[in-house]
């Protein structure tokens, strides 16, 4: 089977290749990409590592909440970081807010580098006015930080919709409001590449055999720009966690009865003064290391593709 | 250059028309204006009368023109929430929210610019290494996060400095500042480290990146060739280059900050500008919303506008519209 | 005075310039050994990537990293200087050495005046006030051909042309007065109608100042117009080095003997030009022996084993076992190319 032995040989050759070199060598990146890949999958099995579901209310007791670690003071097993104010499960919550705040990570960067790559390409090759208008709107929202343009868009969804429809669809939301402040950085990359390999010949001999417009794009040039789109996309994926932890430490996030990180968080903020420490550090300290791990990758990710350090 | 401020101008009300436009949907478009003002018993009739007295039916450009000519006038509308004008709101706000956000940039640009000039000229000593982690943690760490952990430390282990409110303000006209009390002083602290933290390694990274790259160019290798000093090399020539961009990027951060300053403001209840934006999101206080959009649009426009005329004032090549010689 | 004579201004002996990458050590000059009387302009040709940059930044010492001297010794008047501390090499950079790179435009601060990059440099070497350095900053401008100096003198780099910038190049290296220049391509970026010029001019300069030129180019041109003696390279080693007219009309090694054929000539009719088949090798890949066996029409089997080493040839020195005195050079029959 061609397919197979061309697969094999393509693996082979990533692994006899300068990235898995400059990957190996740099012990961090390899540190930083297995405690990405663990947290991944410690989020995907939620359910199966979890003591409890921190997301159905039925399964909380008021009479639990507040316990400390395993090591203090009336700490049990049954909580081992301790529990929140509504009695949730420290450990269960962070697995299920993880997992939360990955998913919508990860939807906002495909959704951003869709339409980003799309807009770029569409205003790379084409030129023109469309151009223009495409650069023109991402001109004035690079200028707004993005944070602001996901507020707007929450709030103005907020408004929309009323109560209950919002809780519903509150995560398609935060995608979109999300995805929506980052495409910007797409679309400019892919344009420009787009803008330089449309006049090499490669290109202009396709059209001359009559290749359609979008087919050109797509298969000739997307394939040239996808090292550069990867380094964005680790950087935004690491944005869009940001953001979400963000929005929902300010309270326009997730429902409060589905915490994401940066929920428990600001629950954890109300009672630092009575001493419930345990409820801010543990996620405070996932949410640190699972972003710091990212932007890890992404760093050397990027001097990977960069051709001036090679 | 008149040409350059004129055409910056245009462009710059042109941007600020588009947000009017957005501002102005959400305003009229996103709930029932009328439903927010008055209460439940008024009468299907009163309703009416109070649309028709608010311009409600009339053509929508003229409801837009005059939604743009209020605007200019500083007339934001009443906020729905809280029953008072809009623009006495952001009045008595945005002292708070100017000096944090001042605070927190001089902060950042005076520790930030030195780290980043030393990791670029000695990136082999280990005080650069350092600085290079401490960035990595900054980008990476999400500003509320790094407000707990101050409040935390400074505010409730070792119990330090406060950890909510501005401590006690003067005010003097129009502004209150917290600037001349102790408490004020303490009360900042905190928030203004908390919100120029990014920016701080921002800036650092940049500067490094931008010096790291100028020090590879040309003319510094001739500089180099003619036997110039190391000092005059590296500030003299590298650094001038590196602070051009430099200067460019951090300008359009000030903007930036303002509009983080909303969630430093909520960490540490600092009366501001973006506590305020985040109540009225979540109890759907349009007019806030909508004020705010246009305030800090207006905020990025003018510092846009204010850094591109900086940059043409400092770079000779742009500034001289010059017939080249033989 | 008798010694000015015999002594040579530069002296490289057995130059070795490595820098290691993560496939290995790579040698980019391998044992190369040349001589720069004073006053002399030493022509050093070859392809791109035969070594020539690299020897020029060895002698002024900003070898980029990791690059680095592995090997052997540069001698200014007779003294080391491939060994000296960082301070001590900066002062001899700009006021005994001193360099032109390639490209102009590059080449200048485009933040400061052409005035204040020559006053500068005059003033670091130099005790002069400002004013002096000033004064004879707009001397050096007119000594480079550059009109209207006293009002051009307080204009920026982009808004001279391109052959202008590489006068005001030359004038910025000439400022403190060196011994040596090392001219790194310094025409190639420029048009050719402009080329000319700027040779002349640097010709003329140094003639009247006295300064030796190291002047390392591609273009075989230049050099015979422009250079006493030549130095050819090849994959890091010096294949034959000798006065111009000789080099140029005997072409002993037969890699310059390609070289020269592939220029043409106005008024020599040909069919086709010379082309020395395949390439120079990668420096991963240089052959044993000697470096270009692969592509010699006359390789022997010593060729193949043993790298040859310079021995005279008439008044040039050759490095090729064709011109050994022993004789044991050879041809082994091999599919030569028509030429």
């Amino acid at each position: 089977m061609p397919i197979l032995a061309r697969m094999q040989d393509n693996i082979a050759r990533f692994f006899d290749g300068d990235i898995w070199y400059s990957f190996k060598q740099s012990k961090i990146t390899v540190v930083a990409a297995i405690v990405t890949v663990v947290m991944i999958l410690a989020a995907f099995f939620a359910p199966l590592l979890s003591l409890q579901n921190p997301f159905d209310p039925a399964s909380l007791d008021l009479m639990d909440a507040f316990n400390p670690p395993v090591w203090g003071e009336d700490g049990s097993w049954r909580f081992p970081i301790g529990t929140d104010d509504q009695g949730r499960d420290l450990y269960s919550a962070i697995l299920y807010g993880s997992r939360l705040s990955l998913l919508i990570g990860f939807a906002s960067v495909i959704f951003a580098m869709a339409l980003g790559v799309t807009l770029g390409l569409i205003a790379g090759y084409m030129g023109g006015a469309v151009d223009t208008v495409i650069m023109r709107i991402a001109d004035v929202q690079i200028s707004f930080p993005g944070i602001l343009i996901a507020l707007l868009i929450d709030g103005v969804a907020r408004a929309l919709l009323p109560g209950g429809r919002h809780d519903e669809l509150v995560v398609y939301v935060l995608i979109l409001a999300i995805g929506l402040s980052q495409w910007v950085n797409f679309a400019r990359t892919v344009r420009g590449s787009t803008m330089v390999e449309r006049n090499k010949e490669y290109v202009q001999a396709a059209r001359v055999i009559g290749v359609s417009r979008p087919r050109i794009m797509v298969r000739h040039i997307l394939r040239n720009v996808m090292g550069p789109v990867l380094v964005i996309a680790t950087i935004t994926l690491a944005v869009a966690i940001l953001s979400e932890a963000t929005l929902s430490f300010l309270g326009v996030g997730v429902p409060p009865t589905q915490p994401s990180l940066g929920t428990l968080i600001r629950i954890g903020q109300d009672f630092l003064f009575s001493g419930e420490w345990w409820i801010v550090i543990f996620p405070g300290a996932m949410l640190a290391i699972l972003v710091l791990a990212v932007n890890l990758l992404g760093d050397w990710l990027r001097d990977v593709f960069d051709p001036k350090l090679r | 250059m008149i040409a350059l401020i004129i055409r910056r101008s245009y462009q710059s009300i042109v941007v600020m028309l588009v947000v009017a436009l957005l501002a102005f949907t959400m305003f009229r478009y996103v709930g029932d204006p009328v439903a927010m003002l008055v209460g439940q018993e008024t009468s299907l009739e009163e309703r009416e009368e109070l649309r028709v007295k608010l311009g409600l039916h009339d053509p929508v450009p003229l409801q837009f023109a005059r939604f743009v000519v209020n605007t200019a006038q500083g007339e934001f509308g009443i906020s729905y929430q809280i029953g008072r004008p809009v623009a006495e709101l952001l009045k008595e706000r945005m002292p708070a929210t100017l000096e944090l956000a001042f605070l927190a940039a001089i902060f950042a640009l005076v520790v930030a610019l030195p780290m980043g000039v030393y990791s670029a000229l000695y990136p082999q000593k280990w005080l650069s290494n350092i600085f290079l982690t401490v960035s990595l943690i900054g980008i990476s760490l999400p500003t509320f996060l790094i407000g707990i952990m101050l409040i935390l430390l400074f505010g409730v282990v070792l119990g330090w400095l406060p950890t909510f409110g501005r401590g006690e303000v003067v005010s003097f006209g129009n502004w209150t500042t917290g600037l001349l009390t102790t408490s004020g002083w303490q009360s900042i602290v905190m928030p203004a480290f908390t919100l120029g933290m990014y920016q701080l390694t921002l800036i650092m990274r940049l500067v490094r990146s931008e010096m790291l790259e100028v020090l590879l160019t040309d003319y510094i290798k001739f500089a180099r060739a003619r036997g110039l000093a190391d000092n005059a090399v590296h500030f003299g020539h590298a650094l001038k280059n590196t602070l051009i961009p430099v200067i460019t990027i951090t300008g359009l951060q000030l903007g930036q900050l303002i509009a983080f300053a909303i969630i430093t403001e909520t960490v540490f209840q600092w009366p501001g500008m973006g506590l305020m934006f985040i109540q009225a999101i979540g109890t759907v206080d349009i007019p806030i919303m909508s004020a705010y959009l246009i305030l800090i649009a207006m905020f990025f426009v003018v510092i846009n506008l204010v850094v591109d005329i900086l940059y043409h004032v400092v770079d000779p090549r742009l500034r001289v519209e010059t017939s080249k010689g033989h | 005075m008798s010694e000015l004579n015999n002594q040579p201004l530069l002296e490289v002996r057995d130059l070795r310039v490595e820098f290691p990458t993560r496939r290995g050590t790579l040698v980019a000059v391998d044992g190369i050994s040349l001589e720069i009387a004073p006053g002399e302009v030493l022509g050093v040709v070859g392809e791109s990537g035969a070594g020539k940059s690299m020897t020029g930044n060895a002698v002024i010492g900003l070898l980029a990293s990791p690059g680095r001297i592995a090997g052997g010794q540069i001698l200014l008047e007779g003294q080391r200087i491939d060994n000296l501390p960082y301070d001590e090499m900066r002062k001899i950079r700009g006021r005994q050495i001193g360099a032109i790179f390639q490209d102009p435009l590059t080449s200048l601060n485009p933040l400061y005046t052409v005035g204040q990059q020559i006053t500068e440099t005059i003033r670091t070497h130099l005790p002069v006030s400002e004013r002096d350095a000033k004064k004879r900053a707009v001397e050096l401008l007119e000594e480079v051909g550059i009109p209207s100096a006293k009002e051009r003198i307080d204009h920026y780099p982009h808004q001279f042309s391109g052959g202008m910038r590489q006068r005001v190049v030359i004038a910025l290296a000439l400022c403190a007065d060196p011994k040596l220049i090392i001219a790194d391509e310094p025409t190639t970026a420029l048009d050719v109608s402009i080329q000319a010029q700027i040779i002349t001019l640097l010709k003329r300069l140094c003639r009247e100042h006295g300064t030796a030129v190291m002047l390392v180019t591609h273009d075989m041109g230049v050099i015979a117009e422009t250079a006493d003696r030549v130095a050819v390279m090849y994959s890091g080693r010096i294949a034959e080095i000798g006065p111009v007219q000789d080099v140029v009309k005997r072409a002993h090694h037969p890699y310059t003997h390609g070289l020269m054929g592939s220029i043409p000539k106005i008024g020599h009719d040909v069919e086709r030009l010379t082309q020395i088949d395949g390439s120079m090798p990668r420096l991963t890949e240089i052959p044993k022996g000697c470096a270009f066996n692969p592509r010699c029409r006359d390789v022997g089997t010593r060729c193949l084993v043993e790298r040859p080493i310079l021995e005279p040839a008439g008044v040039s020195q050759v490095a090729c076992w064709k011109y050994d005195p022993d004789g044991t050079g050879g041809t082994i029959e091999r599919e030569v190319a028509n030429v």
